[in-house]
């Protein structure tokens, strides 16, 4: 079979000496930050991103993706042994993680979580190696109409699947959306809404905008309170979850690692949806479901495989359409720009080793996730006592001398503060800042197939109906917004975002 | 007519503001048609469409739930984005190790406690670390000392 010998080439990629170590490399250092509350995934990316610019390509987004699932899993750490979400995606884990280790059980928590996000790993990337090809190939025959209306859909799923109000949230993306056309217009030369400013020609860096919006913001919101840890250093009991565990969380296990795939590879899914949709979906189906908030162990193990299944699987748009399907994505497209890769379905075929090189070392980062952490968990235990304190400085620093690295520039920090100030007035506002990001790095290619879209169609707009792929796309746009806004689904996605 | 949620008086606000602001700035340069779009062709309707978000927004702030704005943190506010505006000004001409401590230490005024000698030695220990990864592992082209001293 094909697939056999593509993965054989991943592998070989994967299993290089230097992609090994910065496989490990990226998981470890994503974990040491994913651990650290009051930092998420995005920022992490974000403030990384420099150390990965002198790496060749398929190691730098080897490594980045490594820092991503690391994140993820050091997240849930967090939020076992402290009930702080290290990152978003792990606040439903606080629920029943937290109570397991109040009773003492924080290592089986820790280990199921672990075992479990492992599972879902596997599944997760040998469905990327069986749909991505598919996929790409339908992609390689879109036009521009088709694009356009990919990223309409991509943009209303990421609304639709937001925290909060719905039209906050689109309003959110058209600006994200004005906010990416900031700069040179690539057909016209003419610089746009650039105030006279040189260094706005080349448009905002999306590292900015994401390390204001998400880094700095997130630090001053910290700040407000003063913080309360309680740290469960003591006893953290045995790592490996026992026999009885193991039959109680399976079938959560493959529950949350069949809902987490599947969520991940819709557009606005990913890592977070897929945690309380485990949640929700585990607390229906137990016969018992009385235990659930007060340490079931089955509270544990689906939304910590979903969110890692969900994790993976959104790298499925990525890399077949190039399209991200959230702000971490967001990132990882910048990522393969500054790289000198354009993404979309060609990459598949013009540089099979980048793809399946970065498949397989999912996989293999996923394993080594497992092997290294149960044992240094006590690091990562030691690492939750140092006071925030001592770490936002710190986090501070990193997101400064990130920005500046990129292009050399004071401007771009100076910057980083309008959108700091953006982002921590839209977290008072109750606007998500994710799905402007998301607008931000389509902007600039949706202008560009809505031009030529137009442009081949003669000026005549129904060409987005007229073609097939591009008229269900946009059909399910307008579903999606229409189940959101009918009054018994959009009571049931409150209760859901409630829990 | 009263404001009953304040968030979304103010998030309507803001949005209009910024969809007109789009427009306006848009104006100045050429429309273009529908077959051969000028650089003001999507913005301008972005720009719109985010009008009337922003007023729509507005507007229903005025019925249904009450919801205030919760207070902003102005001082850890002003701090940290006053540590990084000197950060940014003064790393060409300081030098990493110095910019590093003066960010450490404005930036740790933001803090609820702040004690001197535990910040002298967290801004040190940023700095060597900065110096070592990105100046040496990274080779990223920082100045470590001001240039006056070479």
């Amino acid at each position: 079979m094909e697939l056999f010998g593509e993965l054989a080439l991943g592998f070989q990629v994967a299993l290089s000496w230097q992609n090994l170590f910065y496989c490990l490399f990226g998981v470890l250092l994503g974990t040491l930050i994913g651990v650290l509350p009051g930092i998420g995934p995005i920022a992490t990316i974000a403030m990384l991103l420099p150390v990965t610019f002198t790496l060749p390509p398929v190691s730098a987004l080897i490594m980045l993706a490594g820092i991503y699932y690391g994140a993820q899993y050091g997240g849930s750490t967090t939020a076992i042994l402290v009930n702080i979400p290290g990152e978003a995606a792990s606040v439903v884990t606080t629920l029943d993680g937290y109570q397991m280790a109040r009773r003492g059980r924080a290592g089986a928590a820790l280990g199921i979580a672990a075992i479990g996000s492992f599972i879902a790993g596997c599944v997760a990337t040998l469905l990327i190696a069986l749909f991505a090809p598919p996929l790409a190939d339908l992609a390689l025959k879109f036009g521009p109409a088709e694009y356009f209306s990919l990223m309409v859909l991509g943009l209303v799923a990421a609304t639709v699947l937001a925290h909060g109000s719905l039209i906050k949230a689109i309003a959110m993306v058209v600006l994200g959306l004005l906010l990416g056309l900031v700069g040179t217009d690539v057909n016209s030369g003419v610089s746009r809404f650039n105030f006279g400013i040189p260094e706005l020609a080349d448009g905002i860096g999306f590292v900015t905008v994401a390390m204001g919006m998400f880094g700095i913001a997130e630090i001053v919101a910290n700040l407000e309170h003063r913080e309360k840890r309680e740290v469960f250093t003591a006893k953290v009991g045995k790592l490996l979850p026992t026999a009885k565990d193991f039959k109680d969380a399976s079938g959560a296990i493959a529950r949350g690692t069949l809902l987490g795939s599947a969520l991940g590879i819709l557009p606005g899914g990913g890592a977070l949806l897929a945690s309380f949709a485990a949640y929700t979906v585990e607390k229906k189906v137990a016969r018992d479901a009385s235990q659930f908030g007060k340490g079931d162990i089955r509270g544990v193990a689906g939304p910590e495989s979903a969110n890692n299944a969900g994790a993976q699987t959104s790298f499925i748009p990525l890399l077949t359409l190039g399209i991200p399907s959230n702000a971490v994505m967001a990132l990882m497209i910048g990522a393969m720009m500054i790289q000198g890769i354009a993404p979309g379905p060609q990459v598949m075929s013009e540089k099979p080793d980048l793809f399946w090189g970065m498949i397989v070392s999912m996989w293999v980062g996923n394993f080594l996730l497992v092997v290294l952490n149960l044992p240094l968990i006590g690091m990562w235990i030691k690492l939750l006592t140092v006071p925030y304190r001592f770490l936002f400085p710190a986090i501070l620093l990193f997101c400064c001398i990130g920005v500046y690295s990129i292009n050399n520039s004071s401007f771009d920090v100076l910057v980083m503060t309008l959108f700091a100030v953006l982002g921590y007035v839209c977290v008072k506002l109750e606007c998500e800042p994710a799905p402007l990001i998301l607008g931000f790095i389509l902007g600039p290619m949706m202008e560009e197939n809505l031009r030529r879209a137009m442009l081949l169609s003669r000026g005549d707009p129904m060409t987005f109906l007229q073609k097939p792929i591009s008229a269900s796309l946009l059909a399910m746009s307008v579903f999606l917004l229409i189940i959101v806004v009918a009054p018994a689904v959009r009571k049931k996605r409150e209760e859901a975002f409630q829990e | 007519m009263k404001i009953k949620n304040a968030k979304d008086f103010w998030a309507g606000l803001m949005f209009l503001a910024f969809g007109l602001g789009f427009v306006v700035v848009a104006r100045s340069y050429s429309m273009g048609t529908a077959v051969r779009m000028g650089p003001s062709y999507f913005p301008t309707v972005l720009g719109v469409v985010l009008a009337v978000l922003g007023a729509v927004i507005l507007f229903k702030s005025f019925s249904g739930e009450r919801a205030a704005v919760p207070p902003l943190a102005f001082r850890p506010l002003f701090l940290v984005l006053l540590a990084i505006i000197l950060f940014a000004l003064l790393l060409k001409p300081l030098g990493l190790v110095l910019s590093t401590f003066v960010l450490t230490i404005v930036g740790a005024y933001a803090g609820h406690e702040f004690r001197w000698k535990e910040v002298l030695i967290l801004a040190a220990v940023l700095a060597a670390f900065a110096v070592l990864v990105f100046n040496y592992a990274l080779q990223l082209p920082f100045s470590v000392w001001p240039a006056a001293l070479g």
